[in-house]
């Protein structure tokens, strides 16, 4: 039989603001434990939660960039359930009318478009941390991480296979950090998945019972937790057995999944509108303002990059795959805008590459975007070839890669000249002087007769080893071009 | 739907409310006056009225993203019964 999987996943991403979603305590990450708890965190006797304006905001923004309907008046929720680190013994969170709802998110999975429906995004304070080692047998509660804001994005079972899953987790994680509402930190938390994996025969246009797959703190974890877990699942119904509905955690040691919870058990989680907190109401004019600023999103960009500057889809999408490299490469094409796909070429290609090795993000690339220009000019009026480019390069990046600080905060002091410096200092120049090249042509002719006479008798490989004989006399520093040009016409 | 006393109990473990036998029965006996009193309320048509989830007809004040609290780790945890390394302690939990 063929076998369908089915996979829904439920994203939480922490919010970037400065204060928690109800309290005024700091969220920034990794304080002394206790330190960013204050008494509305530990739920005190008599305090009240006030709403942060900066957590709604950026839900507003997140539901604009998927298209997704603002619901007002917005409610929240309590949502109960017992846990030392969850000090009220209820969750504040939505459960009727949450802050957004619908939307869709699209992205590509070899090729193919792939839509993804999301149910809703609602906002909710996150738990706090129970630390289980070391104790003398005591579980240790650090609440620092309680009441700081999440959006939880809810999809539809759209997801077929894990691959489509990652590519789903991939995108979102991109776009939230596109908007600037979440830092996408995965190990420390800040962005959290769990997946809700069923399977079905193939065709089938009911659901089987899923389980749910908590925690998944990383690309590779959620793909394999998912394909380990369909695996189980198959096993188990064609061994003649059902699914039990339950909630599952993923062991990255052992690469399997195993029970947490069954549905016997599962919570009843009694939610019911929060009597401290009254109905959030969202004027369209709040709305139009949050849509006023919102940036132009990673599709809508990546299409202007096929139609403005000719790029290929393939090229379109990976300069778009965030913010960062996007933001470089219209830095660069806008000091050389004759040529996109050129400029396109070095930032996919040598830039990425150096900043790969050097462990760093595109935001913290040595090279100002003048500077890269500047580099590709070179290319283009003849001075270098794109060979000797990347030698300037390497050379360029040597000398830079020592600061610290990214290009933004350089450019204003950045020297265009190096450019031209190394390529004055270290010979690499071109020579255009077409008597210098000829004399270097007429030189191989005589030396290689064998080739000369191969050619003329219809060989055209040996054209291509003459050439590079030419090269080599002039240890790369000859035009191609201007090689080809004048060799074929002197073997006429 | 009329609430059995097996009803009561679950919703008692599930609020961690301890409750004996005699307890349940008297609590069965007042909720099932409240549900009736639901399904009094219930008979009323509602189908054009949007749902009340707030007393008040007030909406939410919004406070400004600022960080307005200092650190008073000290303070509150001299109330607390057990601390150590500067965390809560509490009975050992295991999922």
């Amino acid at each position: 039989m063929q076998w369908e999987t089915v996979i829904g996943l439920e994203v939480h991403a922490q919010l970037s603001t400065q204060s928690k979603i109800f309290s005024g305590a700091s969220i920034a990450f990794g304080a002394a434990p206790n330190a960013e708890a204050c008494a509305v965190d530990l739920a005190l006797p008599g305090v009240l939660p006030v709403l942060n304006r900066g957590a709604v905001e950026r839900a507003i923004r997140f539901g604009l960039a998927v298209g997704a309907k603002i619901n007002s008046p917005s409610i929240f929720a309590r949502k109960n359930y017992f846990y030392p680190d969850l000090p009220k013994g209820y969750q504040i969170s939505q459960y009727e009318l949450p802050v957004v709802e619908g939307g869709t998110v699209m992205f590509h999975v070899a090729e193919t478009e792939k839509t993804v429906r999301l149910v809703r995004a609602h906002l909710e304070e996150d738990a706090g941390k129970s630390l289980h080692e070391d104790f003398h047998g005591m579980t240790g509660i650090d609440l620092n991480r309680a009441g700081t804001p999440l959006l939880e994005i809810v999809s539809e079972p759209d997801m077929r296979s894990s691959a489509e899953a990652v590519a789903y987790a991939k995108t979102l994680h991109s776009l939230v950090r596109w908007i600037n509402i979440c830092d996408g930190n995965m190990q420390e938390g800040s962005f959290r998945c769990d997946a809700n994996v069923s399977v079905r025969p193939r065709g089938s246009g009911r659901l089987g019972t899923r389980c749910e797959i908590k925690n998944l703190n990383s690309f590779r974890f959620l793909e394999k937790a998912i394909d380990h877990e369909a695996r189980r699942q198959i096993e188990i119904i064609e061994d003649g057995g059902t699914i039990q509905q339950q909630t599952r955690l993923y062991d990255p040691d052992r690469d399997e999944t195993r029970a947490m919870r069954s549905k016997e058990d599962a919570q009843d989680y009694r939610y019911f509108p929060d009597p401290d907190l009254l109905p959030l109401e969202i004027p369209s004019s709040w709305i139009s303002e949050v849509r006023d600023v919102l940036p132009e999103l990673p599709a809508q960009m990546r299409s202007r990059l096929e139609r403005d500057y000719g790029l290929s889809s393939y090229d379109a999408e990976t300069l778009t795959a965030d913010r960062e490299i996007a933001d470089y490469f219209v830095a660069v094409v806008s000091n050389l805008p004759s040529d996109p796909k050129l400029c396109a070429n070095w930032v996919m290609g040598e830039t990425s590459a150096y900043l790969n090795d050097a462990g760093k993000s595109f935001e913290h690339c040595p090279l100002s975007p003048g500077e890269l220009a500047q580099l590709l000019t070179r290319i283009k009026d003849g001075t270098i070839s794109g060979k000797m480019a990347k030698e300037v390069f390497r050379q360029m990046w040597s000398r830079r890669s020592e600061q610290e600080t990214g290009w933004k905060s350089l450019q204003a002091k950045t020297d265009q000249s190096l450019v031209d410096q190394i390529i004055e200092s270290q010979g690499l120049k071109q020579i255009s002087d077409s008597g210098a090249v000829e004399k270097l042509i007429d030189e191989v002719i005589a030396t290689n007769p064998k080739s000369v006479e191969e050619f003329k008798a219809g060989k055209e490989k040996a054209f291509n080893a003459l050439v590079g004989q030419v090269m080599k006399a002039a240890r790369g520093k000859a035009n191609p071009a201007q090689v080809n040009e004048i060799l074929r016409s002197k073997l006429k | 739907m009329s609430l059995s006393l097996d009803d009561v109990k679950r919703v008692a473990n599930l609020a961690r409310i301890e409750i004996g036998e005699e307890e349940a029965t008297t609590a069965l006996a007042q909720l099932s006056g409240i549900f009736s009193l639901i399904r009094q309320m219930q008979a009323v048509d509602t189908a054009a009225i949007a749902p009340m989830s707030h007393a008040q007809d007030v909406m939410q004040r919004l406070r400004a993203d600022i960080v307005t609290e200092t650190d008073q780790r000290d303070l509150f945890q001299s109330i607390a019964p057990q601390v150590e390394a500067g965390l809560y302690l509490v009975p050992k939990v295991i999922e």
